[in-house]
């Protein structure tokens, strides 16, 4: 530490300090995963649902259902079966979904992008917004903005999301007539592109496929600011509190004994110093809306993640639900060392 | 020149956007039926597997079978691929001649080699639903012995025993005796597996409709099949999965699908008022009821089975909850099929139900427990229940649990009561009496395991008379059977059925000929068409 000090934060150090980084990253990565596959395994064992019965029915005659059982390996001990999923899946096979058949990374592959969409353009949406109101609140302490402020963020706290959902849905699709309805696209339009990074927005913009673009705006544009608002919610009720934190510290009062302007000392100065714990604050809020809103998603017949893995969980269908708990391990791992690394960039204590 | 054709470019673009948010507001194009649907239980779009309720719709849509019976009255069986059909003297060989000219939506030829292939491929795939076939004795070794081509447009199937026509009939209308195209399937065969991982996906039939695309949980595109005799009057049909039901109600409102399928009963009453939404229903084969355990010495009495069937308020339940989706039924065959008996002589009746009781030595009652599936109408049905049983001073209490997770503990036979419904497999009454009133073997590890064995109720000797009414040959007789059987099942059986499910479809007014058939594979968009 004192080293890299002295050194400024010289170029060798810099290098050293990725490549911990990098290393720890893996170690950090590869410790999550197994645990929580260990974890979701045994969970997913001590369930009281018949995986089976997914596959064969409820009516398959004796034989079928033994036969499908003993396919699913579940005639083995506990030990074995999570022996052999851990083989395979180091080699990147992380078995068949029952329900849709696919692989689970193809599966996967296919829901997380519709998340990824959504959770995107809620959190810009969340943290545009949340961020100033949240300051707003802090300068103005006590009064009626403030008040407003906490209101919002109570409320959004507060009201159920697929109360809220269903409502937006009711006034701005079905009365207005504003946005599109549930889904991520008309089906008319649905065939129009071929679908390659999986992000309908990007992927009907690559194209050139203008119609069908505006068309899955005007689709995910309730669903997006419904997740805004909750993530606005939370970030505006962070900001408010450092930023409460910061304007009553030294620097601030000295800041304004030397003439600074108002702006520049609640915009430059104090949310400087507040934004570094801020990013923790939206990474974990993004972290969330990334595992996938089951309610939104169900609200707005979005095929996303999140109904993708509660759907498979209620039929014990655990191939993909080990899946997609990988996949949001991965994901709160890449955020983690995301913000830690914008902590560096904002913070020169922790070069 | 330059500056024209860029003003023009930007004027189209600007038209292009305008238009594209008008396209929000618009309908569902002309010669698309959109349909809002739960269907996150499609597993498999294989005639050889489909057993759920939604992939056999499909399939009945999309696939032709050898017999099929009018929806409006299923006693009328008819021909579809098969042009007509005897049976030999001994009743143990049926001979089929197939109709000719047909085609495949490949535009394959539909012959005789084709329905042969299907069926003992169902058979030799032996998978959910092929038990249906492997009734009258096909087995993965005999059958390519005993179902036999004969001519380009004729072949035999020979049972192992002398079974009623009609029953054999029946179970060659379900989805699993659909016809597929050998050669299509054959060409994508890998491994042996008889085109099984590639069917499972695609489609090789011909039927009105072919499927062109399924995501699992998002959606299922049909589209016309030119090669189909009776040309539909639809380019395409789409199926939706939107699970929930008030989002449902919002795009059939809005007019962004043009049916809604599950609404609930709230639902079904406000849609019902608004002048653009017309409400269409029909009856089916499946039937919710109570089963009660007879491994729990209480309800073992046979005072005790009888008292509750006196302790639900059937008709209240199928007024509120239930509106719209039942009707009271309390025999174990649903109306419309053979020998169904439809008297329903129970009516709720404390005082009658308390007297039983006393007989069975618990005159203030007992606790019993119920596994309750976490939805709407099946957690109303068992509250109303719970009221009604505590009248008797029954004190019923409610476990509630996933869909699976109930069925899980039902299967083990650990609950005492399981609420719950029953679809009909086949057109056939002795699908129902093979599960209501039969059990060969009530042991914990059974081969079969019908309803009957579930409950841990021995038949006695109902299960034989099961077994001699699916060789009885002369209608009425059969009927007759079937009678006595319902009726043993009402007197002393462990289940209290108390309604007979039935189905509606919320429509835009302008769709016409959508069909709510009897089973869950005639709900028919075949001649359904949009003004």
């Amino acid at each position: 530490m004192a080293s890299s000090i002295a050194n400024g934060g010289g170029g060798h150090d810099a290098l050293r300090f990725y490549l911990t980084k990098t290393a720890q990253f893996f170690l950090v990565l590869a410790t999550t995963l197994l645990g929580l596959v260990a974890v979701t395994f045994i969970i997913g064992r001590v369930v009281p649902i018949d995986p089976v019965l997914a596959i064969v029915g409820d009516r398959a005659p004796a034989h079928v259902y033994e036969r499908a059982r003993q396919e699913l390996g579940l005639d083995l001990p506990l030990i074995q079966q999570f022996w052999i999923y851990l083989k395979k899946a180091v080699t990147g096979d992380f078995g068949n979904s029952v329900l849709t058949t696919n692989p689970v990374m193809t599966d996967i592959a296919n829901a997380f992008p519709a998340t990824f969409e959504l959770a995107t353009l809620g959190t810009i949406i969340g943290t545009i917004i949340g961020i100033p109101l949240g300051v707003l609140a802090a300068v103005k302490r006590g009064t009626l903005i403030d008040q407003v402020v906490r209101f919002l963020g109570l409320a959004g706290y507060s009201i159920p999301i697929f109360w809220l959902g269903l409502m937006g849905l009711l006034l701005f699709y079905a009365k207005l007539g504003w946005v599109a309805g549930p889904g991520r696209i008309d089906v008319t339009y649905s065939y129009l592109y071929t679908p390659i990074t999986g992000i309908v927005l990007i992927d009907t913009a690559m194209q050139g496929q203008w119609d069908a673009f505006w068309n899955a705006v005007s689709h995910i544009l309730l669903p997006a600011c419904l997740l805004g608002y909750f993530s606005l919610a939370y970030i505006s009720r962070m900001t408010r509190s450092f930023m409460l934190n910061e304007l009553a510290q030294e620097y601030v009062i000295a800041a304004r004994v030397k003439g600074l302007s108002e702006m520049r000392v609640i915009w430059r100065h104090a949310l400087r110093n507040a934004a570094v714990p801020l990013v923790t604050v939206i990474a974990l809020s993004y972290a969330n809306l990334l595992e996938g809103s089951v309610l939104t998603e169900t609200v707005f017949a979005w095929p996303g993640l999140g109904q993708y893995i509660t759907n498979s969980l209620q039929n014990a269908d655990m191939n993909a639900v080990l899946g997609g708990t990988l996949a949001i391990g991965t994901v709160f791992v890449l955020l983690n060392l995301v913000s830690d690394l914008l902590y560096r960039l904002l913070d020169p204590r922790t070069r | 020149m330059k500056r024209l054709t860029k003003f023009l470019l930007s004027a189209a673009m600007v038209a292009t956007m305008a238009t594209s948010f008008n396209a929000v507001q618009a309908a569902t194009p002309p010669d698309t039926l959109v349909q809002a649907w739960q269907m996150d239980d499609i597993i498999t779009l294989d005639p050889a597997e489909v057993f759920e309720f939604t992939a056999s719709e499909i399939l009945g849509n999309t696939y032709e079978r050898l017999i099929a019976y009018d929806y409006k009255d299923v006693s009328k069986i008819y021909g579809e691929v098969a042009e007509s059909w005897t049976v030999s003297p001994d009743g143990k060989t049926f001979t089929f001649k197939i109709r000719q000219g047909k085609k495949f939506a490949s535009g394959n030829p539909l012959t005789a080699e084709d329905a042969v292939f299907s069926l003992q491929r169902a058979v030799t795939l032996d998978l959910s639903p092929a038990f249906i076939l492997g009734q009258f004795g096909f087995t993965k070794d005999n059958v390519k012995d005993k179902i036999k081509q004969t001519g380009p447009y004729e072949f035999t199937m020979e049972l192992d025993k002398a079974y009623a026509p009609t029953f054999v009939l029946y179970c060659m209308t379900s989805s699993v005796a659909s016809i597929v195209d050998k050669k299509l399937v054959m060409q994508n065969e890998k491994d042996g597996d008889l085109g099984y991982n590639w069917l499972k996906t695609k489609y090789a039939g011909s039927g009105p409709f072919t499927i062109r695309d399924w995501k699992a949980n998002e959606v299922v595109v049909l589209e016309r099949n030119p090669n189909y005799d009776k040309k539909a009057p639809l380019a395409r049909v789409i199926y939706r999965h939107i699970k929930e039901t008030a989002t449902q109600r919002l795009m059939l409102e809005k007019g962004d699908v043009d049916i809604a399928r599950n609404l609930n009963p709230e639902e079904i009453e406000a849609v019902s008022k608004n002048p653009d939404i017309k409400v269409d229903s029909g009856p089916k084969g499946g039937l919710w009821y109570l089963g009660l355990n007879q491994k729990n010495p209480n309800l073992a009495k046979p005072e005790v089975r009888k008292a509750l069937k006196y302790l639900v308020d059937y008709q209240a339940i199928a007024d509120t909850i239930m509106k719209h989706k039942g009707t009271v039924h309390q025999a174990f065959l649903p109306k419309g099929f053979l020998g169904a008996v439809t008297d329903n002589p129970y009516k709720l009746d404390v005082a009658k139900a308390k007297e039983l009781l006393a007989q069975a030595g618990l005159k203030d009652g007992f606790t019993v427990t119920m596994d309750t599936r976490s939805t709407a109408d099946v957690t109303g049905t068992a509250q109303a229940i719970q009221q009604t049983f505590a009248q008797a001073g029954v004190k019923l209490e409610i476990i509630p649990g996933d869909g699976k997770q109930t069925l899980t503990k039902y299967r083990a036979r650990q609950h005492d009561i399981y609420i719950g419904r029953w679809g009909a497999d086949y057109q056939d009454p002795n699908t129902n009496a093979d599960t209501f009133a039969a059990n060969d073997d009530n042991a914990d590890d059974a081969k079969a395991k019908p309803l009957a064995w579930r409950n841990a109720w021995d038949p006695g000797p109902l299960t034989a008379k099961t077994r001699a009414a699916v060789l009885e040959t002369d209608a009425e007789k059969r009927a007759q059977m079937y009678k006595e059987l319902q009726q043993a099942v009402l007197d002393d059986g462990p289940f209290v059925i108390y309604l007979q499910e039935i189905e509606v479809a919320a429509q835009r007014k302008n769709v016409e000929g959508f069909i709510i058939g009897p089973s869950f594979d005639t709900n028919s968009v075949a001649q359904a068409k949009k003004n």
